[in-house]
Order: structure tokens, then C-alpha cells, then sequence
């Protein structure tokens, strides 16, 4: 067995693994953790399918921005860890029978298409041509994309305000 | 234009025209007498031009009938005429008796408010009486058969006003509907056999098609269902008695001359029919002679001057079903002409008195008219020897003829038939006597009583004249069958025939041809029975019960439909359901975000499943 | 050899954990998470794609769901936060009003 092989079946066992365990933890921070090295697994997945420029992107918005993200809303809300378990066994139970249901039908759709042993030949993964085709053909959807990330910010400046005093001053005075 | 549809048709359109014209009675009537009068006079032309043409040549009087309703290679219903011997017989005997009371309604109706519309209907009634005479094929007989007991509900009803009279009516009218639905029935049961409705295809058809024995004798049967209610055969005689609530020449007309013989003539009319069915025969005779016995003993308990008479009739329409029924349709009709006559003249004389005494019609008021109003006594008096069969008159002559038949065929019938000519002429005699003789009982109405008018009483001399001479000389049943009916010369019939009027007459004599008749000899004698006979042996009770329980049965059924599967199953639950669904699907709106997802999740699986091909 | 169907199969396995988690946790920023998990797994697979079958789209389309996924999350967790201060818990069981 190659080399890419074997990295590929380690790749994806642990990330698996990590992503089951942000499943399982109780203390959400533990979660939190866990999914970074589920990323970082991920990463290396995305290098194996020579999307090298993707794999950044991922350890440094996903990993790096998102993730502390996450971690600064968890201490800023001074979450515990929960002391019952997370789950009850109705929940898992239904969880497990979506799950399963959900593989299956991959399963089953796997094996009504045909498969591609071999990496296309055609493929050149480097920076400089996704990057062309992303300023041409997908220019617009850049553009947007750039409008949508704006509103996001907008959005989440607005959300977060404390209900400061001059507006509620300001509510009042108006009869 | 053919004379035939002239004949037909005029008095249509005289009721249609004085629809318009309600107001001016002279001229309503005019268009009303005038109409009818037409159509006898054609009638009597068509007569001689039938009889001066050679046999093969007769048919050519029939029109050409029209094709009215044609349906692919179904079948075709025409309108048309058919002339031959027992159709002319039947526009003259309707013509003729009609044109008489058409004229005597002049002076009965002559104070009545709604003057015109009773010439309407006559004349309404004309045109459908000639429309059964006329018909060629069953569709036509049928229609024209409903629309004559649409006339006769109008008239029967005519004095709406009163509730007996209506009652009467619809009672008319539903008896009749009942038979008309078996006769619908056999037409159906005729046509799927055959396929064609015309009484000609179908006398040639019937013996080569698949209606035979069983079959046969149910179609034969359901068709004399018709004939049953039409002319009031046991048991659906129930409404003639009543129909008495019309006006008298409604009661002459209709229920005595014309539209009760339309049952007869039918039959005849489609004897093809009954012939081959010795089973539908013999059913018929009996109900016949049943039917004539119980309403002569009917007939012996009643004191109305009309109800004796309507009795009557049912007993004599009894006679000519149970002559068809023992295969002699020639005797039947030949009864049915000197019938016609002479209960008319009965009726119309009837109409008489009860005219001079100012509507009084219990006979047990009147008495000793003889010396008040003596034309109309001779009127009745003839009237009650030609019904009671005494010769020379032209009852004698018919009902000899229909008891040798029942002599012949069927013994027992035969007694039946002379026991109800005895009852015939007791009860007629009882009339006579206690109207006409003895002591007026209540001086009120006999100190104002007067003779009628003449235009009142020439109809009466008219129809008293063919009553003496409609049986000489063997005219009118060479007239009906070319052959004539075969001589005979049976003394014992003779004998019989002599004496049985004559001592019916005599009985009844004996009891009330004094100063102050009564019935309580009568009751003496015959004891409880006079009150099963009074009440007319209690059919308008037992049909009441009937009527009342299959009813109740059929609106608890309705109901109980109603209620429980419409109302319950289907409305209540329509809403229960959906309030239910509702109350179903509304529990997985459960603000739980968990399930939701779960719900999503579980959908996509399903559909992913459900999109995958098979292999 | 590593075939499409391997990665497609990861890619799946990834996608169920997530939506699992989705049902599975009452805690809102763990579920949150466990999104993330999903988004992820569609990149996988579009990646997978983009790689066996030669063209570049697949790759532009990560960089986008990478972006909007960024913008996703920043706009949930203030969401996030602003319930918090009203209902006081992050547990997703006790936000249930909407319910019949």
C-alpha cells in the first residue's frame, strides 16, 4: 500500500473519531477542542486531494477564526459542564436510527453509481488556476459573497448590543 | 288533412283556445260542444267509408304515422293511427256519448262560477280518450293513457274547493299510477322480447319470439295491471266509488262510458297478448267475476244515488273483464257499447234529479218523483231494465251473450255472473223504486222540485233511444267481428235469462215499491253483513293500515339513514375526521427543535431512498 | 487504491455524525458545532469530486462555503448570545414557545 493510502485511512479514522467525541463530551469546550482536531484532520484530507490552497483556507478560518471563536462565546457565557449525561436514550436512540438510515442510503446510492478508481489526469490543483477561475467565471458570486459577509457583520454588531441605557432612555422619553 | 287527426286534435285545440277565452262562457262552450260534435260527425263518415271499402283496401284510412323518436338501430317510436273495426266502434261510442253529455253540461253546469274550465277539460279529456282509442303502439297508448288520468284528476277535482273532492282526485290518481306501473313494466318486458312497440310488429312477433309460457304470462299480467287500475278491477276499485265527487256528467263520461272502458279496449286492443296465455286468462276471468260480485253486493247497501250507480259500473266493467278473460273480446266490447248507453243515461237521468232537487243526492230524501219530474223517470226507467237485462232492451242482448260464454268455459264463473245479474236488477230496482216512488220524504225539496231543462233532456232521449235499440237485429257484433257472434239457441239460458231480471226486480219490488220504503227488511235479513256491505267490505281501511305502515316502515328506514349514515358518518364525520387530523398532525408541532431536526433528517433519508432506482 | 466511493463514504459518515449531533445535544453551541461538522463533509465531497472527475469548480465552491459558513456562524452565535441574556440558559429544550 502507498504511502497516500495509509495516510488517507489515518486521516479519516481520526477524524472521524474527534467528531464523534464532540459528540460525546459533556463539557463543551471539550467539543470545542475536539472539532479543531477534526479540522486539522480535515485539512489534511483536502491535502490529499491536492486542494492545497483549500487546506490553508481551512486551518486558518475554520480552525483559527470560527473555532476561538466558538471558544470566546463559551467563556463569555460561562457555560458548566453539564453534570447529567447529554444525551438520554430516546435521543440516542433516534439518533441512531437517522444515522443509520442516513448510511444506508448512502450505501445504497454508492452502489448504483460507478465508481472512479483513478485521479483524473487532467487535474492541476494549483493556486494559480482556481484562482483564475474563480475572477472570471465565478466573479459574481465573489462579489456577493463579499456583500454577505458585510451583512453578516452588520447583523452581528446589532444582535450583540447590550440594551444600553440611552436607548432605553430614549424610549421613554418619547411619549 | 286526414280526418282521422282532425278528429283527434280538434278538441285539444278547443281547450287550448278557451284557456284564453275563460270569460265568455257561450263562446267556451261553443268551441268545447262544437269540437266534439265535429269529431262524431268525421267518426260517423269514417264509419260508412270503412264499411263501403273492401277489407284490404280498410287499412288505407289509417294515416301514415309519424316517426317521432328514432334511436339508431334501437328501436322507433311512432305517432300514429290505427283504424280498423274496434277502433271506429270506440270513436263512435266516445264521440257520440261524449257529444250527448257535452250537451248536457250546458244545463247541469250552467250556474256553476268555473264554467269554462270545465269545458276545457272535457274537452281535454276528449282529446286524450280519442288519443288511447286512436294509438297504434304502446308508447302512444301509455302516453295518452296517463294524460286521460290527468283528466280525469282535474275533473274528479273539479270542485277543489271542497276537500272530499280533492281527496278524491289524488286518491284517483295514485290507484291509477299503481297499475299504470305494472303496465310500464309489461311495455318493457314486451320490448326487450321483441324489440319494437307497435301493436301490429308485435302480434306477428310475439309467438315467433322468446316470450313464451312463464314470461308470457307475467307480461300479460303486468299489462292487465294497467287495465286494473284503469278500469277499476279488484283491487284497485277503491277510487271509483270516490270519483263520485266530480260532477255528474264527469261521472257519465268518464266513469261510466269512456275513460274505465279504455281498460277494456286495451285489452282487446292486445288480446295477441293474452291469447297464448291460458294462465293470464284465467287469472283475468276471475278477477273479472269477482270484481262484479262484490260490487253488486256492494251496491245493495250504499244510498247515494250516485254510489249505487258508481258500484254498478264496477260490477258491469267486472262482466266485460271476465268476458276478455274467457276469450270473448267480441262480447266484451259489444257490453261495453250498450254499456256506455245506458249507464249514461243513468247517470245523466241521476244528474237529473239531482238537479231538480237542488243537489240533494240521498235517495232516502227523495221519493214519489214520478209525478214531478216523469221525463227523467223515463230515463231511469229504461236506463234500469236495459242494465237489469230485460228484453227486448240492448242489455239483454250483450249479457246473454257473456253468460253463454261463461256457461261454456267455466261454470262456476257462470253462477258468479247470475248472481250478480240478480244483484243487478235487486239494487237497480231498489233505486228506482225508492226514488221514484212512494211518499216524498222530505216535502222541502220536493214541493221546488221541476223537470229539467230540454237541453238537459234531449242527451237523455237521445241515449235512452240506443239504449232500447243498440242490441237488435245482431247489428253491433256483426259490426265488431265480421262473422258475428255464432246463434245460438240454448232454452235453459232463456229461461234464465227471463227470470233472473225479472225476479231481482220483483224482490226489490216486494220490499220498497210501498208509501214508505226502508231498508230494515234488508238489514233483518241479512244481519251483520249489511255492515261489512255498507262499509264496502272495509278496502279503504285496510289499505289505509297498509299504505300507513309501509310507509312508516320506509320514512323510519329514511330516517335512520339520514340520521345516522349521512348525518353522523358522513357530515359529523367529515368534520370529526379532520378535527382529528388536526389534533393528529398538530403533535409534532412541538416547539422542539431537536425533533424537528430529527424529523429533517429522517426525511432525507426516506427520500433518498425512495429517489434511488431499483438496481 | 483510493477511490471516489472512499472519500464519498467519509464524506457521508461525517454528514450523519453531524445531523446526528443536531438531534443528539441539548446544548446550542454544541449543536452549533456539530453543523460545522455537516458544512465540512459537503466540502469533502465537493473536493472529492472536483479531484476524480478534473475540473476546478469544485474547489471555488469550498472557498465560498467556507465563507458563508464563517458568516453563518458569527450571525448564530450573537442570535446565540442575545437569547442568552433574555432566557438566561443555552440549553435549545427550553426555547420552545413555538409550539401548539
Amino acid at each position: 500500500m502507498a504511502l497516500p493510502d495509509i495516510l488517507f485511512y489515518v486521516f479519516s479514522t481520526l477524524m472521524l473519531l474527534s467528531g464523534l467525541m464532540v459528540l460525546l463530551s459533556r463539557n463543551p469546550v471539550t467539543s470545542a477542542l475536539f472539532l479543531v482536531m477534526s479540522f486539522i484532520f480535515l485539512a489534511g484530507l483536502y491535502v490529499l486531494l491536492e486542494a492545497y490552497f483549500v487546506a490553508a483556507i481551512q486551518i486558518l478560518v475554520y480552525a483559527g477564526a470560527v473555532m476561538v471563536l466558538f471558544i470566546f462565546i463559551i467563556m463569555l457565557l460561562d457555560i458548566k459542564a453539564s453534570v447529567k449525561s447529554s444525551f438520554t436514550y430516546l435521543t440516542a436512540a433516534a439518533g441512531g436510527l437517522m444515522a443509520s438510515l442516513l448510511g444506508f442510503a448512502l450505501w445504497q446510492t454508492l452502489k448504483r453509481t460507478s465508481n472512479t478508481s483513478l485521479p483524473s489526469p487532467h487535474f492541476s490543483g494549483d493556486l494559480k488556476s482556481v484562482m483564475r477561475l474563480l475572477f472570471t467565471d465565478y466573479m459574481l458570486p465573489f462579489e456577493l459573497i463579499a456583500l454577505l459577509v458585510l451583512a453578516a457583520m452588520i447583523g452581528v454588531i446589532l444582535l450583540s448590543q447590550k440594551e444600553s441605557q440611552d436607548n432605553k432612555n430614549s424610549s421613554q422619553a418619547a411619549p | 288533412m286526414n280526418t282521422v287527426w282532425i278528429i283527434l286534435f280538434a278538441p285539444l285545440l278547443a281547450a287550448s283556445l278557451i284557456l284564453f277565452l275563460k270569460r265568455w262562457k257561450a263562446l267556451s262552450a261553443a268551441l268545447s260542444i262544437g269540437a266534439i260534435l265535429t269529431g262524431f260527425v268525421l267518426s260517423v263518415q269514417l264509419f260508412y267509408r270503412f264499411l263501403s271499402l273492401p277489407p284490404e283496401l280498410a287499412t288505407q284510412l289509417s294515416p301514415t304515422p309519424l316517426k317521432w323518436l328514432v334511436v339508431s338501430n334501437l328501436f322507433t317510436i311512432e305517432f300514429g293511427a290505427l283504424i280498423d273495426r274496434l277502433s271506429i266502434l270506440m270513436l263512435l261510442v266516445v264521440t257520440g256519448v261524449g257529444s250527448a253529455i257535452h250537451i248536457y253540461s250546458l244545463g247541469y253546469m250552467k250556474e256553476d262560477p268555473s264554467f269554462s274550465r270545465f269545458f276545457a277539460c272535457l274537452s281535454l279529456f276528449t282529446f286524450s280518450m280519442l288519443g288511447i282509442v286512436l294509438s297504434n303502439n304502446f308508447i302512444q297508448i301509455f302516453i295518452f293513457w296517463e294524460l286521460v288520468g290527468l283528466s280525469s284528476y282535474l275533473l274528479i277535482g273539479f270542485w277543489f274547493h271542497k276537500d272530499s273532492a280533492a281527496e278524491a282526485s289524488k286518491k284517483a290518481f295514485l290507484v291509477n299510477r299503481i297499475g299504470d306501473f305494472g303496465f310500464m313494466a309489461g311495455i318493457l318486458l314486451i320490448f326487450t322480447y321483441t324489440g319494437h312497440f307497435g301493436f301490429a310488429e308485435n302480434a306477428q312477433l310475439i309467438p315467433q319470439s322468446g316470450l313464451q309460457a312463464g314470461m308470457l304470462t307475467l307480461a300479460a299480467l303486468l299489462i292487465f295491471c294497467g287495465a286494473m287500475g284503469k278500469s277499476a278491477q279488484f283491487p284497485l276499485h277503491v277510487w271509483l266509488p270516490d270519483a263520485m265527487e266530480g260532477p255528474t256528467p264527469v261521472s257519465a263520461l268518464i266513469h261510466a262510458a269512456t275513460m274505465v272502458a279504455a281498460g277494456i279496449y286495451m285489452l282487446c286492443r292486445t288480446f295477441f297478448l293474452f291469447s297464448g296465455s291460458e294462465t293470464a286468462l284465467h287469472v283475468i276471468s276471475w278477477i273479472g267475476g269477482i270484481t262484479a260480485l262484490m260490487a253488486a253486493l256492494i251496491a245493495v247497501a250504499q244510498n247515494d244515488i250516485k254510489r249505487i250507480l258508481a258500484y254498478s259500473t264496477l260490477s258491469q266493467l267486472g262482466y266485460m273483464v271476465m268476458a276478455v278473460g274467457l276469450g270473448g273480446t267480441t262480447q266484451a266490447l259489444f257490453h261495453l257499447t250498450t254499456h256506455a248507453f245506458f249507464k249514461a243515461l243513468l247517470f245523466l237521468s241521476a244528474g237529473s234529479v239531482i238537479l231538480a232537487l237542488h243537489h240533494e243526492q240521498n235517495i232516502w230524501k227523495m221519493g214519489g218523483l214520478r209525478a214531478k219530474t216523469p221525463f227523467t223517470f223515463l230515463a231511469f226507467l229504461i236506463g234500469t231494465l236495459a242494465l237489469a237485462g230485460v228484453f227486448p232492451l240492448s242489455g239483454f242482448y250483450s249479457k246473454d251473450e257473456i253468460l253463454l260464454l261463461a256457461l261454456h268455459h267455466n261454470p262456476l264463473l257462470f253462477a258468479i255472473a247470475i248472481l250478480t245479474a240478480f244483484l243487478t236488477s235487486f239494487y237497480m230496482g231498489r233505486e228506482l223504486f225508492v226514488v221514484f216512488f212512494g211518499k216524498a220524504r222530505d216535502h222541502h225539496t220536493y214541493d221546488h222540485a221541476h223537470e229539467s231543462p230540454l237541453v238537459v233532456l234531449l242527451p237523455l232521449a237521445f241515449l235512452g233511444l240506443l239504449s232500447i235499440g243498440a242490441g237488435w237485429f245482431g247489428f253491433l257484433p256483426h259490426f265488431i267481428t265480421p262473422e258475428g257472434l255464432p246463434p245460438h239457441h240454448n232454452p235453459f239460458l232463456g229461461y234464465i235469462l227471463l227470470l233472473v231480471p225479472a225476479s231481482g226486480l220483483g224482490l226489490s219490488a216486494l220490499l220498497y215499491l210501498k208509501q214508505n220504503p226502508s231498508d230494515n227488511s234488508l238489514k233483518k235479513v241479512l244481519g251483520p253483513i249489511y255492515k261489512l256491505l255498507e262499509n264496502k267490505f272495509y278496502f279503504d281501511e285496510l289499505y289505509k293500515h297498509l299504505i300507513r305502515w309501509t310507509q312508516g316502515l320506509l320514512a323510519q328506514v329514511c330516517e335512520f339513514f339520514d340520521l345516522y349514515i349521512l348525518q353522523k358518518g358522513a357530515i359529523n364525520g367529515l368534520s370529526g375526521g379532520t378535527q382529528m387530523l388536526g389534533w393528529a398532525i398538530r403533535h409534532i408541532q412541538t416547539g422542539h427543535t431537536r425533533f424537528y431536526a430529527f424529523l429533517i433528517g429522517l426525511g432525507l433519508a426516506c427520500t433518498l431512498l425512495f429517489l434511488l432506482p431499483p438496481n | 487504491m483510493i477511490t471516489l466511493h472512499h472519500y464519498l463514504l467519509v464524506s457521508g459518515v461525517l454528514f450523519a455524525l453531524g445531523i446526528t449531533g443536531l438531534v443528539i445535544r441539548r446544548n446550542a453551541l454544541v449543536v452549533f458545532m456539530a453543523l460545522e461538522m455537516n458544512l465540512n463533509a459537503a466540502n469533502l465531497a465537493l473536493l472529492a469530486f472536483s479531484r476524480y472527475k478534473g475540473f476546478m469548480d469544485g474547489q471555488v465552491l469550498v472557498f465560498f462555503v467556507i465563507a458563508i459558513a464563517a458568516a453563518e456562524v458569527a450571525v448564530g452565535l450573537a442570535i446565540l448570545v442575545a437569547l442568552f441574556r433574555r432566557y438566561k440558559t443555552v440549553s435549545i429544550d427550553d426555547l420552545n414557545s413555538l409550539k401548539l
